[in-house]
């Protein structure tokens, strides 16, 4: 009991804590392979406690949504990472079907931060959340085969037992399939979070751009909080990806714990590297991938199915 | 069946005449404020009068309330109430009270306005009664009758502003449709009387096979073309977006849902399902919801966006039918459970978010007298009151946990995937299902980001829009009850669970007491429910604390900053048509998606040029009318034998009557038997 209220309690901190390192190793990976010294690990934190001093300008034209798209972005991708295993076994939260709970949590964050883009009235914001919102349902397919594929796998319809068990017996039955779900993951990974190939989260007055555009007009503690709920969203979907990829050794939680962190910061440098040899695709260019994505996914269901 | 309690008939047979009678006040005093009041009231009244029926046949106390003799030669009337009946009298008795609430409001002004108002009470209240019975209805006449009450009251809803050549367009297209479909249920109705000796309703004991399928592919195409199932969907985006927003709402939560309930009464009484037929229903509605929501996505036309997204909707709650016919094939009593569960839990949240949706638009058609998205925005600041139900509609409609349409999915997903995992052959179906579920909540989060974004968020983008002023109260009352309950019966299904088992367990057989899991048990409502609850609570204190935080900070009033562009205009705004380049022009098949016409400049001193888009109905407009008026310009050959003159038509059976004799005395010459 003790036991697990202590896990709870750690999770909860390192979920709410930790994020804001991720985009700090994968800047900071960048910079190595341009040849800078680049930005401090900790660049994140430190903007985030300059953000929350500042005062917060409203556009005469926004209503009650504008503050509700950071909020519903941090919250939702706080409570989506309640369901979703870190160091142990199991997640705070879980119950058969969360994984479709954890789904609709960030669709929840996605709406609201759209509406909050549109509400400023900006072409611009309009611009970013039509591509928000136009890309994503094309990410959802991937997401629900790869959850579909674990599931057979493991027997299991919660997030925690799926991601535990299909390291346990699926990638010695049926690695293949369990390849190309990680792979759609990944692909989905950098598509929501609005990495390179998809979205490029160093240009602000690009066009071709997605995610940054929608938050032109939050400032200060706003944007402190968008800035905030897109750390944790990439910390809770990458959580996904490595837990998919890596088992939790046995031996108490220290060990499982120094894994996990092994792989989340693995996965950002491999975020890092991924941005540091690719351009931006071309527009016209991202409903491929994600199609492509989707069409992993769903083969790696088929072969489960057999 | 047993004789339903006393009061259970008294509150039925008066929820039926309230409603015909809610009609009559301004029939009689056609311009009196008083009488259309009276009316309300009468509606109001019945709709409680039938929600307590309903209830009282959620909580089981069912039987037969009418069995009397029907003076045609057809039998009996029989009406009775079972748990089944009682689920989708819910809706009309929500549903209908508001509309007429709504109405006081919203019939006023404009030209025709008290003869427009006598229409539209007249045949509400008729379409409510009829609605009513045809859910109640035991025996096949007085089923068909109703059905065919209700469609008429329907027609003349849909033409109520005939005015307009567009609209009496679509109410002959619907009038059209609807009678083909109730040809295919009157051959039903005869199939079923020949399969099981006589016109009542009842259980049907085993027989031959072909004859159940042709009963259930008859049931499919005549409720289907009622429900708006695809490809018989066409009908419906033009017929509710050119009624009145009141009686679309009418039509679109309710009417629709008819359909619904027929095709699950009249598959509860055949004895076994082929497995063929019930992957038919599952995978047409996997259909209907993506062509739905893919449709919905491109419109240019507030009303027809919901319209769209009403036959997304009864796609989804067809997929819990197609899941629980899966099981009762398959002999799986949990899959049953949770698709019936799914589909009539989002046939109730439906019902609420989308009458929220439709007379939120209705004020905004009111307001602004237009219902172009392009020409609105900016309304939520003008329209607090309609402009924040219509977003909690939209968060509903757009499958957003907490609200009710995602509590409503869960148990189609809950279904789906314990159908996916069952140990002995799963339902080779069920992950394109949960692809499609998940597909169709993406692109609804599009399709109604768009919806709310562009009309209420923003700049307004004309001066009607920019004038708009908030509707009177009892305009805005009925559409904020709608969404709080849409918003609140997501937390509420574990309260609803015993009435949704009770359901599936009387439309999938009743007596064979099998050893199903609750409804708790099997979707795991549990930890859903406190998920959810802590959702809204976690979303509700972080407002509060960012509020008090940061609330002496805030530096209001300046322009968007919008990259710093110095002069920025409403018409710069991203449209609702640009909104949807991708999702509706580029990513879309073509048959599906937006027809642009984009004027070139051209030459050294280019002309004028415009630019027009349109969302022609695929099935409809694209398909079907191009065939049917190439079909009637050929028959129309045929109108030279139609010309008016006495004398040639007497030639034609003169000369019948002459080859006939010629054929006989020539047959006795021949002798030919």
């Amino acid at each position: 009991m003790l036991d697990t209220l202590v896990q709870t309690l750690l999770h909860a901190l390192v979920l709410a804590l930790v994020p804001p390192l991720l985009p700090g190793i994968v800047n900071k990976t960048k910079a190595v392979f341009a040849g800078r010294t680049g930005p401090p690990v900790l660049q994140l934190y430190y903007d985030l406690a300059k953000l929350a001093e500042k005062g917060i300008v409203l556009s005469r034209t926004t209503t009650w949504v504008f503050w509700a798209g950071p909020l519903a972005g941090v919250v939702t991708a706080l409570l989506a990472g309640l369901l979703v295993p870190l160091g142990t076994h199991r997640a705070p939260i879980s119950f058969p079907g969360d994984f479709v709970l954890f789904a609709y949590l960030l669709a929840l964050g996605r709406f609201f931060t759209a509406a909050a883009a549109l509400d400023t009235g900006s072409a611009f914001e309009g611009m970013g959340a039509a591509r928000e919102v136009s890309f994503s349902p094309l990410a959802e397919p991937a997401l629900f085969f790869g959850f579909l594929a674990a599931a057979r796998v493991s027997g299991s319809l919660s997030l925690s037992g799926l991601l535990t068990g299909a390291w346990t017996s699926g990638w010695f039955a049926s690695g293949g399939a369990l390849l190309l779900v990680l792979a759609a993951w990944f692909v989905v990974l950098l598509a929501e979070t609005c990495r390179i190939p998809f979205d490029d989260p160093n240009t602000h007055l690009e066009l071709t751009m997605i995610h940054e555009v929608m938050v032109l007009d939050h400032g200060g503690p706003l944007l402190g909080l968008v800035l905030y709920g897109s750390s944790v969203k990439l910390f809770v979907l990458g959580a996904l990806v490595v837990r998919l990829a890596l088992p939790v050794p046995s031996g108490g939680p220290l060990p499982a714990w120094l894994l996990f962190g092994a792989g989340m910061a693995a996965l950002a440098i491999g975020i890092g590297v991924v941005e540091s040899v690719m351009a931006r695709l071309r527009l016209v260019r991202v409903p491929q991938l994600l199609v492509t994505a989707c069409l992993l996914s769903a083969l790696g269901t088929v072969l489960v199915m057999r | 069946m047993s004789p339903a309690p006393p009061v259970e008939a008294a509150l039925l047979l008066a929820a039926i005449a309230l409603s015909l009678a809610s009609g009559l006040p301004t029939l009689v005093r056609r311009d009196s404020e008083g009488a259309a009041r009276l009316g309300a009231l009468l509606a109001v009244g019945a709709g409680l009068a039938a929600l307590a029926a309903a209830i009282l046949g959620l909580a089981g106390r069912t039987g037969t309330v009418v069995d009397a003799a029907w003076p045609l030669p057809f039998g009996r009337l029989v009406l009775a109430v079972d748990p089944l009946s009682a689920a989708f009298l819910v809706p009309v008795s929500v549903v209908f009270p508001l509309a007429s609430v709504y109405g006081l409001g919203y019939e006023r002004g404009g030209a025709n306005a008290a003869a427009r108002r006598r229409t539209i009470r007249l045949f509400s209240g008729a379409l409510a009664a009829s609605i009513v019975v045809v859910t109640v209805a035991r025996d096949g006449v007085v089923f068909l009758l109703a059905w065919e009450a209700m469609a008429l009251s329907a027609f003349f809803l849909v033409t109520v502003e005939h005015e307009e050549a567009g609209i009496r367009r679509a109410g002959w297209t619907y009038l059209a449709t609807t009678h083909v479909g109730t040809l295919a249920l009157v051959a039903m109705v005869l199939l079923l009387r020949q399969r099981g000796g006589g016109l009542a309703w009842l259980p049907l004991p085993e027989g031959p096979a072909g004859t159940d399928a042709a009963i259930l592919l008859l049931a499919l195409v005549g409720f289907g073309a009622k429900a708006g199932l695809a490809p018989l969907h066409f009908w419906l985006p033009g017929a509710h977006a050119g009624a009145p927003s009141h009686v679309s709402a009418l039509l679109s939560a309710v009417m629709l849902k008819t359909g619904l309930y027929g095709i699950l009464r009249v598959s509860g009484l055949l004895p076994h399902v082929p497995v063929p037929l019930a992957a038919l229903v599952l995978l047409a509605g996997a259909v209907t919801a993506l062509l739905g929501v893919a449709l919905a996505a491109g419109q240019a036309d507030v009303k027809r966006v919901l319209a769209y997204s009403s036959v997304e909707n009864v796609g989804i709650v067809a997929m819990g039918i197609g899941l629980a016919l899966s099981g009762r094939a398959a002999g799986r009593p949990e899959w049953v459970l949770l698709g019936v569960a799914a589909a009539v839990f989002h046939t109730w949240v439906h019902a609420l978010f989308k009458a929220a949706l439709f007379l939120g638009a209705g004020s905004v058609v009111h307001a602004t007298g237009t219902r172009a998205v392009d020409r609105l925005g900016g309304l939520l600041r003008r329209m607090p009151a309609t402009g924040t139900a219509f977003v909690a509609g939209a968060a509903a409609a757009a499958v957003l946990p907490p609200f009710g349409g995602f509590a409503a999915e869960w148990l189609l997903y809950a279904g789906l995937l314990r159908a996916f995992l069952d140990p002995a052959h799963g339902l080779l179906l069920a992950p394109v299902g949960v692809a499609t579920l998940a597909l169709a909540g993406a692109l609804a989060v599009t399709a109604f980001v768009r919806l709310a974004g562009t009309v209420l968020l923003g700049e307004p983008r004309s001066a009607a829009a920019e004038r708009a002023h908030e509707s009177p109260r009892t305009m805005t009352a009925p559409a904020i009850l709608a969404a709080a309950a849409a918003a609140a019966a997501g937390l509420a299904l574990p309260f609803l669970a015993p009435a949704l088992e009770r359901v599936a367990s009387s439309w999938g057989g009743g007596s064979e007491a099998r050893l199903v899991p609750t409804l708790a048990e099997a979707a795991a409502l549990g930890p859903l429910t406190a998920l959810l609850s802590s959702l809204a609570a976690c979303v509700l204190v972080a407002a509060l604390l960012v509020a008090l935080a940061f609330r002496r900070r805030v530096i209001a009033g300046r322009p968007t900053w919008d990259c710093g562009y110095a002069a920025p205009s409403a018409t710069m705004q991203y449209t609702a048509r640009s909104f949807s380049t991708w999702v509706a022009e580029r990513l879309a098949p073509p048959l599906l998606g937006v027809r642009t016409s984009p004027g070139r400049p051209s030459g050294l001193f280019p002309a004028r040029v415009g630019f027009d888009s349109s969302t022609p109905e695929p099935v409809g407009e694209r398909l079907l009318e191009p065939a049917l008026s190439r079909a009637a310009d050929r028959l129309g050959r045929l109108r030279r034998f139609q010309h008016g003159r006495l004398s040639s038509y007497l030639v034609v059976p003169v000369a019948t009557l002459v080859v006939l004799l010629l054929w006989n005395a020539l047959r006795a010459f021949w002798r030919l038997p």
